[in-house]
Protein backbone atom coordinates (compact mmCIF):
# COMPACT_ATOMS: atom_id res chain seq x y z
CA UNK A 1 0.00 0.00 0.00
CA UNK A 2 1.19 3.53 -0.79
CA UNK A 3 1.57 5.75 2.30
CA UNK A 4 -1.41 8.39 0.51
CA UNK A 5 -3.53 5.60 0.55
CA UNK A 6 -3.48 4.56 4.07
CA UNK A 7 -5.06 8.47 4.51
CA UNK A 8 -8.20 7.07 3.20
CA UNK A 9 -8.28 3.23 4.01
CA UNK A 10 -10.81 2.31 6.09
CA UNK A 11 -12.14 5.22 8.27
CA UNK A 12 -8.32 6.59 8.42
CA UNK A 13 -9.52 9.83 7.34
CA UNK A 14 -13.12 10.07 9.70
CA UNK A 15 -10.63 9.08 12.51
CA UNK A 16 -8.15 12.04 11.98
CA UNK A 17 -11.21 14.78 11.78
CA UNK A 18 -12.45 13.39 15.07
CA UNK A 19 -8.99 13.75 15.98
CA UNK A 20 -8.91 17.20 15.13
CA UNK A 21 -12.52 18.13 16.77
CA UNK A 22 -10.89 16.88 19.67
CA UNK A 23 -8.44 20.00 19.70
CA UNK A 24 -11.21 22.46 17.91
CA UNK A 25 -13.72 21.86 20.56
CA UNK A 26 -11.00 22.49 23.93
CA UNK A 27 -10.35 25.60 21.69
CA UNK A 28 -13.64 26.76 20.93
CA UNK A 29 -14.48 26.20 24.46
CA UNK A 30 -11.82 28.16 26.42
CA UNK A 31 -12.28 30.80 23.33
CA UNK A 32 -16.08 31.22 24.59
CA UNK A 33 -15.23 31.09 27.73
CA UNK A 34 -12.05 33.65 27.51
CA UNK A 35 -13.98 35.94 25.52
CA UNK A 36 -16.87 36.57 28.23
CA UNK A 37 -14.16 36.92 31.10
CA UNK A 38 -11.83 38.71 29.12
CA UNK A 39 -14.47 41.13 28.44
CA UNK A 40 -14.79 41.75 32.30
CA UNK A 41 -10.93 41.73 32.40
CA UNK A 42 -10.39 44.26 30.22
CA UNK A 43 -12.90 46.46 31.56
CA UNK A 44 -11.53 46.24 34.86
CA UNK A 45 -8.30 47.16 33.08
CA UNK A 46 -9.17 50.17 32.42
CA UNK A 47 -11.05 51.28 35.72
CA UNK A 48 -9.55 54.06 37.91
CA UNK A 49 -8.58 52.08 40.84
CA UNK A 50 -5.17 51.77 41.12
CA UNK A 51 -4.53 48.27 43.01
CA UNK A 52 -7.33 46.83 40.68
CA UNK A 53 -4.98 47.50 37.44
CA UNK A 54 -2.04 46.33 38.86
CA UNK A 55 -3.67 42.90 40.10
CA UNK A 56 -4.66 42.54 36.55
CA UNK A 57 -1.42 43.95 35.19
CA UNK A 58 0.41 41.03 37.24
CA UNK A 59 -2.05 38.67 36.50
CA UNK A 60 -1.21 39.22 32.67
CA UNK A 61 2.11 38.49 32.94
CA UNK A 62 2.68 35.77 34.90
CA UNK A 63 0.25 34.10 32.31
CA UNK A 64 2.06 35.67 29.49
CA UNK A 65 5.75 34.88 30.92
CA UNK A 66 5.26 31.20 30.82
CA UNK A 67 5.18 28.77 27.71
CA UNK A 68 1.79 27.40 27.15
CA UNK A 69 3.44 24.20 27.42
CA UNK A 70 4.73 24.77 30.84
CA UNK A 71 1.12 25.45 31.95
CA UNK A 72 -0.30 22.93 30.96
CA UNK A 73 2.32 20.91 32.77
CA UNK A 74 1.87 22.70 35.77
CA UNK A 75 -1.87 22.35 35.85
CA UNK A 76 -2.01 18.56 34.46
CA UNK A 77 1.02 16.80 36.81
CA UNK A 78 1.04 19.52 39.30
CA UNK A 79 -2.88 20.19 40.72
CA UNK A 80 -2.71 16.37 40.25
CA UNK A 81 0.07 16.14 42.77
CA UNK A 82 -0.91 18.40 44.97
CA UNK A 83 -4.92 18.34 46.06
CA UNK A 84 -4.97 14.54 44.73
CA UNK A 85 -7.68 15.87 42.40
CA UNK A 86 -7.46 13.91 39.11
CA UNK A 87 -7.92 16.03 35.93
CA UNK A 88 -8.29 14.64 32.44
CA UNK A 89 -6.18 15.66 30.11
CA UNK A 90 -8.48 17.59 28.36
CA UNK A 91 -9.98 19.55 31.27
CA UNK A 92 -6.29 20.55 32.00
CA UNK A 93 -6.22 21.69 28.66
CA UNK A 94 -9.47 24.16 28.81
CA UNK A 95 -8.38 25.54 32.17
CA UNK A 96 -5.11 26.67 30.88
CA UNK A 97 -5.95 27.96 27.88
CA UNK A 98 -9.01 29.33 29.60
CA UNK A 99 -6.77 30.79 31.89
CA UNK A 100 -4.48 32.26 29.28
CA UNK A 101 -7.46 33.25 26.89
CA UNK A 102 -8.67 35.30 29.33
CA UNK A 103 -5.30 37.21 29.80
CA UNK A 104 -4.81 37.87 25.94
CA UNK A 105 -8.63 38.80 25.55
CA UNK A 106 -8.20 41.41 28.16
CA UNK A 107 -5.01 42.64 27.44
CA UNK A 108 -6.92 43.09 23.22
CA UNK A 109 -10.60 44.77 25.23
CA UNK A 110 -8.03 46.76 27.21
CA UNK A 111 -6.27 47.80 24.06
CA UNK A 112 -9.63 48.40 21.89
CA UNK A 113 -10.71 50.63 25.12
CA UNK A 114 -8.50 53.22 25.38
CA UNK A 115 -7.75 53.12 21.78
CA UNK A 116 -11.39 55.48 21.44
CA UNK A 117 -10.12 58.95 21.63
CA UNK A 118 -11.51 61.02 24.45
CA UNK A 119 -13.62 63.32 22.05
CA UNK A 120 -15.72 60.74 20.90
CA UNK A 121 -16.73 60.41 25.24
CA UNK A 122 -16.91 63.93 25.02
CA UNK A 123 -18.60 64.40 21.49
CA UNK A 124 -21.60 62.17 22.85
CA UNK A 125 -22.15 63.99 26.26
CA UNK A 126 -22.40 66.93 24.32
CA UNK A 127 -25.38 65.55 22.16
CA UNK A 128 -26.61 64.95 25.50
CA UNK A 129 -26.53 61.16 25.48
CA UNK A 130 -26.83 59.40 28.99
CA UNK A 131 -24.23 57.15 30.11
CA UNK A 132 -26.06 54.11 28.40
CA UNK A 133 -26.80 55.46 25.46
CA UNK A 134 -22.83 56.81 25.23
CA UNK A 135 -21.98 53.32 25.21
CA UNK A 136 -24.33 51.53 23.93
CA UNK A 137 -24.72 53.83 20.42
CA UNK A 138 -21.08 55.78 20.43
CA UNK A 139 -18.34 53.88 22.14
CA UNK A 140 -19.37 49.61 22.01
CA UNK A 141 -19.90 49.72 18.63
CA UNK A 142 -16.29 51.11 17.71
CA UNK A 143 -14.99 49.06 20.17
CA UNK A 144 -16.56 45.96 18.59
CA UNK A 145 -15.31 47.25 15.22
CA UNK A 146 -11.97 47.52 16.69
CA UNK A 147 -11.46 44.32 18.70
CA UNK A 148 -13.51 42.07 16.48
CA UNK A 149 -10.30 41.04 13.54
CA UNK A 150 -8.07 40.93 16.98
CA UNK A 151 -10.29 38.50 18.67
CA UNK A 152 -10.00 35.87 15.72
CA UNK A 153 -6.55 36.15 15.80
CA UNK A 154 -6.18 34.90 18.73
CA UNK A 155 -8.55 32.26 17.92
CA UNK A 156 -6.17 31.16 15.41
CA UNK A 157 -3.76 31.55 17.76
CA UNK A 158 -5.21 29.37 20.39
CA UNK A 159 -6.21 26.54 18.07
CA UNK A 160 -2.77 26.11 16.95
CA UNK A 161 -1.83 26.24 20.43
CA UNK A 162 -4.35 23.39 21.63
CA UNK A 163 -1.91 20.92 19.63
CA UNK A 164 0.22 20.98 22.26
CA UNK A 165 -2.35 18.81 24.03
CA UNK A 166 -1.18 15.72 23.08
CA UNK A 167 1.85 16.11 25.10
CA UNK A 168 -0.44 16.02 28.21
CA UNK A 169 -1.58 12.93 26.77
CA UNK A 170 -5.23 14.04 25.14
CA UNK A 171 -5.76 11.58 22.18
CA UNK A 172 -6.05 14.41 19.46
CA UNK A 173 -5.10 14.20 15.76
CA UNK A 174 -1.51 14.24 16.20
CA UNK A 175 -2.42 11.14 18.34
CA UNK A 176 -4.87 9.60 16.27
CA UNK A 177 -2.29 10.11 12.87
CA UNK A 178 0.50 8.10 15.24
CA UNK A 179 -1.82 5.31 15.87
CA UNK A 180 -2.51 4.90 12.18
CA UNK A 181 0.99 5.02 10.95
CA UNK A 182 1.73 2.67 13.71
CA UNK A 183 -1.15 0.08 12.57
CA UNK A 184 0.48 0.58 8.73
CA UNK A 185 4.06 0.30 9.62
CA UNK A 186 4.71 -3.18 7.62
CA UNK A 187 2.19 -1.86 4.88
CA UNK A 188 3.05 1.18 4.31
CA UNK A 189 6.47 2.58 5.78
CA UNK A 190 5.94 5.92 4.33
CA UNK A 191 2.77 6.62 5.39
CA UNK A 192 4.24 9.02 8.41
CA UNK A 193 4.93 11.36 5.45
CA UNK A 194 1.23 11.58 4.30
CA UNK A 195 -0.40 11.40 7.28
CA UNK A 196 2.08 14.54 8.82
CA UNK A 197 1.51 16.49 6.15
CA UNK A 198 -2.34 16.11 5.81
CA UNK A 199 -2.54 17.11 9.56
CA UNK A 200 0.00 20.21 8.77
CA UNK A 201 -2.95 21.04 5.67
CA UNK A 202 -5.69 20.08 8.18
CA UNK A 203 -4.59 23.04 10.81
CA UNK A 204 -3.59 25.40 7.42
CA UNK A 205 -7.37 24.85 6.12
CA UNK A 206 -9.04 25.75 9.39
CA UNK A 207 -6.69 28.53 10.13
CA UNK A 208 -5.68 30.67 6.99
CA UNK A 209 -9.61 31.43 6.39
CA UNK A 210 -9.98 32.86 9.64
CA UNK A 211 -6.59 34.98 9.11
CA UNK A 212 -7.68 36.58 5.54
CA UNK A 213 -11.09 37.41 7.14
CA UNK A 214 -9.30 38.77 10.48
CA UNK A 215 -7.05 40.87 8.19
CA UNK A 216 -9.99 41.88 5.78
CA UNK A 217 -12.05 42.83 8.53
CA UNK A 218 -9.24 44.94 9.62
CA UNK A 219 -8.38 46.68 6.45
CA UNK A 220 -11.84 47.56 6.19
CA UNK A 221 -12.47 49.08 9.65
CA UNK A 222 -9.20 51.09 8.93
CA UNK B 1 9.70 20.69 48.89
CA UNK B 2 12.64 18.53 48.86
CA UNK B 3 16.25 20.57 48.90
CA UNK B 4 18.59 17.53 48.42
CA UNK B 5 16.11 16.82 45.10
CA UNK B 6 16.70 20.12 43.53
CA UNK B 7 20.59 20.12 44.69
CA UNK B 8 21.17 17.20 42.72
CA UNK B 9 19.47 17.54 39.64
CA UNK B 10 19.59 21.27 39.20
CA UNK B 11 22.89 20.89 36.71
CA UNK B 12 20.77 18.52 34.58
CA UNK B 13 18.29 21.91 33.77
CA UNK B 14 21.18 23.92 33.07
CA UNK B 15 22.17 21.48 30.41
CA UNK B 16 18.94 21.26 29.26
CA UNK B 17 18.79 25.07 28.98
CA UNK B 18 21.86 25.76 27.50
CA UNK B 19 20.21 23.25 24.90
CA UNK B 20 17.19 25.58 24.29
CA UNK B 21 19.18 28.35 24.39
CA UNK B 22 21.46 27.58 22.00
CA UNK B 23 18.57 26.21 19.56
CA UNK B 24 16.58 28.77 20.40
CA UNK B 25 19.24 31.40 19.42
CA UNK B 26 19.76 29.59 16.08
CA UNK B 27 16.43 29.47 14.99
CA UNK B 28 15.84 33.10 16.14
CA UNK B 29 18.51 34.40 13.91
CA UNK B 30 17.80 32.37 10.58
CA UNK B 31 14.24 33.30 11.39
CA UNK B 32 15.38 36.66 11.11
CA UNK B 33 17.35 36.47 7.71
CA UNK B 34 14.63 34.59 6.25
CA UNK B 35 11.98 36.97 7.46
CA UNK B 36 14.19 39.61 6.13
CA UNK B 37 14.72 38.06 2.65
CA UNK B 38 10.92 36.94 2.59
CA UNK B 39 9.80 40.92 3.19
CA UNK B 40 12.17 42.40 1.11
CA UNK B 41 10.46 39.87 -2.18
CA UNK B 42 7.55 40.35 -1.19
CA UNK B 43 7.94 44.12 -0.89
CA UNK B 44 10.01 45.29 -4.15
CA UNK B 45 7.38 42.58 -5.69
CA UNK B 46 9.97 40.28 -7.35
CA UNK B 47 8.60 37.83 -9.43
CA UNK B 48 7.93 35.03 -8.49
CA UNK B 49 9.77 35.09 -5.04
CA UNK B 50 7.08 37.13 -4.29
CA UNK B 51 4.12 34.24 -4.45
CA UNK B 52 6.13 32.25 -3.10
CA UNK B 53 7.26 34.63 0.30
CA UNK B 54 3.80 35.21 0.21
CA UNK B 55 2.84 31.26 0.12
CA UNK B 56 5.26 30.61 2.70
CA UNK B 57 4.30 33.42 5.21
CA UNK B 58 0.74 32.28 5.28
CA UNK B 59 2.18 28.59 5.80
CA UNK B 60 4.35 28.99 8.54
CA UNK B 61 1.76 31.20 10.37
CA UNK B 62 -1.34 29.02 10.33
CA UNK B 63 0.22 25.90 11.46
CA UNK B 64 1.29 25.14 14.97
CA UNK B 65 4.98 24.72 15.40
CA UNK B 66 4.24 20.89 16.75
CA UNK B 67 2.92 20.00 13.71
CA UNK B 68 5.60 21.51 11.79
CA UNK B 69 8.34 19.22 13.95
CA UNK B 70 6.14 16.09 13.69
CA UNK B 71 6.79 16.20 9.92
CA UNK B 72 9.92 17.15 10.09
CA UNK B 73 11.01 14.66 12.49
CA UNK B 74 8.95 11.72 11.39
CA UNK B 75 7.56 12.39 7.83
CA UNK B 76 10.79 13.66 5.87
CA UNK B 77 12.79 10.57 6.82
CA UNK B 78 10.54 8.83 4.52
CA UNK B 79 11.37 10.77 1.73
CA UNK B 80 14.86 9.93 2.52
CA UNK B 81 15.77 13.28 4.60
CA UNK B 82 16.86 12.41 8.31
CA UNK B 83 17.40 15.16 9.92
CA UNK B 84 18.76 14.99 13.87
CA UNK B 85 16.99 16.00 16.27
CA UNK B 86 18.86 19.33 16.78
CA UNK B 87 18.89 20.44 13.06
CA UNK B 88 14.97 19.59 13.50
CA UNK B 89 14.59 21.71 16.10
CA UNK B 90 16.74 24.59 14.55
CA UNK B 91 15.13 24.41 11.41
CA UNK B 92 11.46 24.22 12.75
CA UNK B 93 11.58 27.19 14.76
CA UNK B 94 13.29 28.78 11.78
CA UNK B 95 10.13 27.86 9.54
CA UNK B 96 7.96 29.37 11.95
CA UNK B 97 9.96 32.09 13.08
CA UNK B 98 10.35 33.38 9.00
CA UNK B 99 7.06 33.72 8.62
CA UNK B 100 5.95 35.94 11.71
CA UNK B 101 9.48 37.76 11.21
CA UNK B 102 8.60 38.62 6.96
CA UNK B 103 5.40 39.86 8.50
CA UNK B 104 6.53 42.29 10.94
CA UNK B 105 9.45 43.31 8.96
CA UNK B 106 6.95 43.99 6.02
CA UNK B 107 4.93 45.81 7.99
CA UNK B 108 7.48 48.62 8.80
CA UNK B 109 8.44 48.63 5.12
CA UNK B 110 4.86 49.46 4.13
CA UNK B 111 5.01 52.12 6.60
CA UNK B 112 7.29 54.40 5.23
CA UNK B 113 5.12 56.96 3.12
CA UNK B 114 4.90 57.22 -0.45
CA UNK B 115 6.11 61.04 -0.29
CA UNK B 116 9.19 60.11 1.31
CA UNK B 117 10.62 57.67 -1.47
CA UNK B 118 9.30 60.47 -4.13
CA UNK B 119 11.81 62.81 -1.91
CA UNK B 120 14.20 60.44 -1.90
CA UNK B 121 14.06 60.00 -6.17
CA UNK B 122 13.90 63.61 -6.73
CA UNK B 123 17.10 64.73 -4.37
CA UNK B 124 18.62 62.21 -6.78
CA UNK B 125 19.19 59.34 -4.41
CA UNK B 126 19.91 55.82 -6.74
CA UNK B 127 17.76 52.74 -5.57
CA UNK B 128 20.26 51.65 -3.01
CA UNK B 129 20.52 54.76 -1.30
CA UNK B 130 17.01 55.32 -0.91
CA UNK B 131 16.93 51.77 0.44
CA UNK B 132 19.48 52.48 2.98
CA UNK B 133 19.32 55.79 3.74
CA UNK B 134 15.31 56.43 3.95
CA UNK B 135 13.62 53.30 3.72
CA UNK B 136 15.32 51.06 6.25
CA UNK B 137 16.06 53.67 9.00
CA UNK B 138 12.08 54.28 9.11
CA UNK B 139 11.13 50.53 8.53
CA UNK B 140 13.56 49.61 11.40
CA UNK B 141 11.85 51.47 14.08
CA UNK B 142 8.24 50.82 13.13
CA UNK B 143 8.95 46.85 12.79
CA UNK B 144 11.36 47.34 15.71
CA UNK B 145 8.18 46.21 18.41
CA UNK B 146 6.96 43.62 16.41
CA UNK B 147 10.00 41.62 15.83
CA UNK B 148 10.80 42.12 19.89
CA UNK B 149 7.49 40.41 20.58
CA UNK B 150 8.22 37.71 18.10
CA UNK B 151 11.63 36.68 19.81
CA UNK B 152 9.70 36.19 23.16
CA UNK B 153 7.24 33.92 21.70
CA UNK B 154 9.72 32.12 19.71
CA UNK B 155 11.93 31.35 22.71
CA UNK B 156 8.40 30.82 24.38
CA UNK B 157 7.73 28.24 21.83
CA UNK B 158 11.13 25.99 22.37
CA UNK B 159 9.20 24.40 24.97
CA UNK B 160 7.43 22.39 22.28
CA UNK B 161 10.93 20.54 21.11
CA UNK B 162 10.96 17.80 23.80
CA UNK B 163 8.33 16.61 21.10
CA UNK B 164 11.02 15.59 18.81
CA UNK B 165 13.45 13.82 21.91
CA UNK B 166 15.33 17.04 22.22
CA UNK B 167 16.46 16.85 25.78
CA UNK B 168 15.36 20.47 26.59
CA UNK B 169 13.72 21.95 29.84
CA UNK B 170 10.54 19.78 29.31
CA UNK B 171 11.75 16.41 28.77
CA UNK B 172 13.84 16.84 31.46
CA UNK B 173 11.09 17.73 33.78
CA UNK B 174 8.92 15.06 32.70
CA UNK B 175 12.06 12.72 33.10
CA UNK B 176 12.39 14.02 36.69
CA UNK B 177 8.32 13.31 37.17
CA UNK B 178 7.93 9.89 35.47
CA UNK B 179 11.25 8.87 37.21
CA UNK B 180 11.31 10.14 40.93
CA UNK B 181 7.46 11.42 40.99
CA UNK B 182 8.99 14.65 42.78
CA UNK B 183 6.66 16.67 40.61
CA UNK B 184 6.45 19.97 42.84
CA UNK B 185 10.53 20.27 42.91
CA UNK B 186 11.22 19.34 39.04
CA UNK B 187 8.14 21.73 38.35
CA UNK B 188 9.73 24.67 40.27
CA UNK B 189 12.66 24.20 38.50
CA UNK B 190 11.30 24.54 35.31
CA UNK B 191 9.68 27.40 36.08
CA UNK B 192 12.29 29.16 37.25
CA UNK B 193 14.46 27.58 34.50
CA UNK B 194 11.85 29.51 31.91
CA UNK B 195 11.70 32.92 34.01
CA UNK B 196 15.46 33.27 33.83
CA UNK B 197 15.26 32.64 30.16
CA UNK B 198 12.56 34.70 29.05
CA UNK B 199 12.09 37.27 32.19
CA UNK B 200 15.44 39.46 31.33
CA UNK B 201 14.82 39.63 27.19
CA UNK B 202 11.34 40.50 28.46
CA UNK B 203 11.97 43.58 30.35
CA UNK B 204 15.33 44.23 27.98
CA UNK B 205 12.21 44.25 25.01
CA UNK B 206 10.00 46.88 27.17
CA UNK B 207 12.57 49.24 28.32
CA UNK B 208 13.67 49.48 24.78
CA UNK B 209 10.35 49.91 23.58
CA UNK B 210 10.06 52.81 26.44
CA UNK B 211 12.77 54.25 25.27
CA UNK B 212 11.82 54.30 21.17
CA UNK B 213 8.63 55.32 22.77
CA UNK B 214 9.86 58.69 23.81
CA UNK B 215 12.54 59.92 21.56
CA UNK B 216 9.39 59.94 19.29
CA UNK B 217 11.03 57.18 16.92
Amino acid sequence: MRGYEVLFAGNNFLRLLGGLWVTIRISLISIGISLVLGVLLGAAMTVRNRAVRAICKIYLEVVRIMPQLVWLFIVFFGITRSTGINLSGEAAAMIVFTIWGTAEMGDLVRGAFISIPKHQYESGLALGLGKAQLYGYVIIPQTIRRLTPNIINLSTRMIKTTALVSLIGVTEVLKVGKQIIDANRYDAPDAALWVYAAIFFMYFIICFPLSVFSKKLSDKFR
Amino acid sequence: MDRSFINKYYPLYIESAVLTVTIGCMGIILSVIIGMLCALCRYYKIPILNAIAAAYTELSRNTPLIVQLFFLFFGLPKAGIVLSPEVCGTVGLAFLGGGYMSESFLSGLVSVKKTHLEAAASLGLNELQTMTNVVFPQAASVSAPAVCANVIFLLKETSVFSAVSLADLMYTAKDLIGMYYSTTEALTMLVIAYLIMILPVSIVFTLLERRMHRAGI
